[in-house]
């Protein structure tokens, strides 16, 4: 089944790097997958679609979460939460079919961006079966050519961020001497 | 820990790369550690000639991770090591991955080429960094000298908390010259770094009830109690509720093995007690374990009748193999403490509660034990491999560090050594890296200079790591080489033996080295026995002669593993003895 993942990332070096290497590592199959920059430019927002068995839905979300460079992970799946996606299409027009493309367009909510005397270029935004219907609706006039973006989502609940707290130099022995403190009494 | 060794520098000094460097590793408490020279850290090399911290030259990188891990198992400190860019770095990476994969706390510390030469294929370069992503718990490319000691503290915190594991640091070599002003990092900041320690009271006190409620408990405890120091703790719950306890591979010594609640290590390899106890059982308390496939066998047939309390400080280690009822994320020692004041509490209430039903699962536990006890083997005209061990067991007699290396011998000194101390017994279980007995051991003895130290090797293992020979000879350490020669690749030839029609496919041994030749070039004693009463004398030699030893064992050549659960079967159809050839005729 598809999970969708929402992950709050550190921009640190290697990150995504990380993200990526452990769901390849884990056997979790992406469907899809995007980074942008937050407003805290320090961090990057990731949309991961993976396509995995139900029962390994809990381990995926607890792998990402190991990952030192990531401040949060969401499973969005079940979640209220918004998904969009947006496709860029090419599509070859004969003269006799443009108006009814453009007519189609429409109805999507799809915008032209570029016309030419070959065809339209076309920007669709929608969830993904949306664009999928699209997108069939689009070849039926003639050869098309597609880039998606993959999937974006927004949690529809503000979840609260859970971070760690700086520690002093040194504190893990510290706080093994603490325990064993604590223990011997 | 405060060193003795250089009073910390104060702020504002201008220093080198190099310089930081090893003051932030003072300030971690590092005595010493274990690396190999080249290119991009001779800038390092350069500022250590002139440092009182303790730099252990390895005769191979491979060498240097795996005695930073016998360090590092022998105490429960991080480990060092250190290697050059490239072909240096690219040694370690099996040390890593090993270590990744039973929780060593490890810093590795590698060169990299000058930071503009960095992806125009320089000499010696390699990603180490995407290289080693999935071989460590977390890795840093230093990128300008005032980031370096942030980044060398966060790599000590990261391998010594929460899951211990490997932690790399690359720096490259103009990083290692930069002079800047040192400021003393005086907190650590990982945001997403949440350590889950305490254990949730609730599910502390429901786990609690399970087991004062259940008729057949077993616990099941591994690698986890040792790392977080919880084996006193483990040892009181036992006692408070008389509870059978299996330790696996990683647990030997976690609770004594001469403990009365001790029944042995389960699966593959196990006794007949302990997994016919692990498949009988109603309830498993895992205690810093992670149902390894060489523990479980066949998933649906391991402990069906049980329900399962998980204590793992990893969130990803619960239900990732075995879904656990009660699941408990924290470190096994904080919850074993909540653990053990609940379960006092509640005895008078419950403790009796299943008396007559505990009382017989001892019985069927203890009849087990007795039916098949995991015991030595002899023979009056050759040395058994069992025997070996049994006469390295008698020396030791629960004390002694013993480290070995993967294959036969392995198990059989799983099985018939004793430790009665957790860090006794240090091998490589998740990886199974041959190659890592010997400098393990050097490791060992570097952190426990007085402790006898056996290293125990498979003939193929060992020839893995004879260069370090040198490191040994070097430093005079007192290790006892113990070579189990059997003439093969003892753990493969049985699988071909068992499983591929004996069809004995490379795995014989040929021109071993003559061991009072080999050990005397590198100017100390060896010597070969293979007659059964020479044993003891020569164990006993090995021990009493001051310095190192190294003892070749001739013997049986194709004694096998038993029990034995063969790859993906079930744990209570355990391969008891080696199938009796059938007589024609009969
Ligand atoms: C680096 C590495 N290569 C290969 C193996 C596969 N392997 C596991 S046990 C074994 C045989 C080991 O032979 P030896 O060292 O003589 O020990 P024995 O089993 O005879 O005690 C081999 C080849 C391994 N574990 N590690
Ligand atoms: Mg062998």
């Amino acid at each position: 089944m598809l999970q969708t993942i929402s992950l709050l990332v550190e921009n640190k070096p290697g990150a995504l790097m990380r993200v990526v290497g452990v769901l390849a590592a884990r056997n979790f199959n992406v469907e899809s997958l995007t980074v942008a920059r937050t407003l805290d430019d320090s961090l990057s927002r990731m949309t991961i679609v993976v396509d995995v068995e139900p029962k390994v839905r809990a381990q995926v979300v607890k792998q990402l979460n190991k990952l030192v460079n990531v401040l949060q992970a969401t499973d969005l799946t079940e979640e209220k939460s918004v998904a969009r996606e947006m496709v860029l299409l090419r599509v070859r027009a004969e003269m006799a079919n443009r108006t009814a493309i453009l007519k189609e367009a429409e109805i999507f909510q799809a915008r032209v961006v570029d016309s030419s005397i070959e065809g339209f270029a076309i920007e669709c935004t929608g969830d993904p079966e949306k664009l999928d219907e699209f997108m069939d609706l689009m070849r039926s006039y003639g050869e098309i050519e597609v880039t998606r973006s993959g999937l974006v989502a927004v949690s529809l609940e503000p979840k609260k961020l859970r971070l760690a707290s700086p520690i002093p130099v040194g504190a893990a022995e510290e706080e093994q001497e603490e325990l064993e403190r604590v223990v011997s009494k | 820990m405060a060193s003795t060794m250089q009073p910390p520098t104060g702020a504002g000094t201008l220093m080198s790369g190099s310089q930081i460097l090893l003051e932030c590793l003072v300030r971690e408490g590092v005595e010493l550690f274990f690396g190999y020279p080249g290119g991009v850290t001779l800038p390092f090399y350069d500022a250590m000639y002139s440092h009182p911290i303790k730099h252990v030259l390895v005769r191979h990188e491979q060498n240097a991770a795996f005695a930073a891990q016998g360090y590092a198992r022998a105490t429960g400190r991080v480990g060092v090591c250190c290697a050059t860019s490239g072909p240096g770095a690219m040694n370690l990476v099996t040390g890593l991955v090993d270590a990744m994969m039973d929780s060593i706390p490890v810093v590795a510390i590698t060169g990299q080429v000058t930071s503009k030469l960095i992806g125009t294929d320089a000499f010696q370069e390699a990603d180490t960094f995407g290289i080693t992503r999935p071989a460590t718990k977390h890795n840093f490319m230093v990128k300008h000298v005032s980031e370096l000691p942030r980044i060398v503290h966060e790599a000590f915190y990261l391998a010594s908390t929460g899951r211990p594991g490997p932690v790399l640091v690359d720096i490259p070599k103009d990083v290692f010259q930069a002079s800047t002003h040192y400021q003393p990092v005086d907190a650590i900041h990982l945001p997403g770094y949440k350590l889950y320690t305490e254990g949730h009271t609730g599910q502390i006190r429901r786990a609690a009830q399970m087991i004062w409620e259940a008729e057949r408990p077993m616990v099941y405890a591994g690698g986890g109690i040792i790392h977080s120091g919880a084996h006193q703790e483990l040892r009181e719950l036992v006692e408070l509720a008389d509870l059978p306890t299996v330790n696996t591979l990683m647990g030997l010594g976690a609770l004594p093995g001469n403990h009365r609640n001790f029944i042995s290590m389960p699966g593959m390899h196990g006794s007949y007690a302990a997994n016919m106890g692990m498949y009988n059982t109603d309830l498993i308390i895992a205690l810093g374990v992670r149902f390894d496939d060489r523990v479980t066998g066949r998933l649906n047939a391991f402990a069906p009748h049980a329900k399962v309390i998980h204590v793992d400080i990893d969130p990803s280690e619960i239900s990732k193999i075995r879904n656990a009822e009660l699941p408990i994320v924290g470190d096994a020692k904080k919850v074993l403490v909540k653990l053990n004041k609940v379960m006092k509490e509640l005895e008078g209430e419950m403790g009796s509660l299943k008396a007559a039903a505990r009382a017989e699962w001892w019985n069927t536990i203890r009849g087990w034990m007795e039916q098949h006890p995991l015991e030595p083997q002899y023979s009056l005209d050759e040395i058994k491999p069992q025997h070996l061990m049994a006469e390295i067991n008698r020396i030791s007699n629960g004390e002694a560090i013993v480290t070995t290396d993967v294959g036969q011998h392995q198990m059989w000194a799983a099985q018939l050594i004793r430790y009665d101390h957790p860090r006794l017994w240090i091998n490589s279980g998740g990886l199974g890296s041959m190659g890592f007995g010997l400098p393990s051991a050097i490791g060992a003895q570097f952190a426990c200079p007085d402790k006898l130290v056996f290293s125990i090797c498979g003939d193929g293992g060992f020839q893995m790591s004879i260069p370090e020979f040198a490191t040994i000879a070097n430093h005079n350490l007192p290790v006892k080489i113990i070579v189990m020669n059997n003439g093969y690749l003892g753990m493969v030839r049985q699988w071909q033996e068992l499983f591929y029609n004996n069809r004995l496919s490379q795995v014989t041994l040929d021109h071993f080295p003559d061991a009072a030749m080999l050990a005397g070039a590198y100017g100390f004693p060896g010597k070969t026995i293979e007659k059964v009463e020479d044993l003891r004398p020569a164990l006993e030699e090995a021990v009493n002669t001051p310095g190192p030893y190294f003892l070749n064992v001739k013997v049986t050549p194709f004694e096998n593993v038993y029990p034995m659960v063969p790859a993906g079967g079930a744990i209570n159809e355990m391969v008891l003895d080696q199938p009796q050839p059938v007589e024609v005729g009969s």
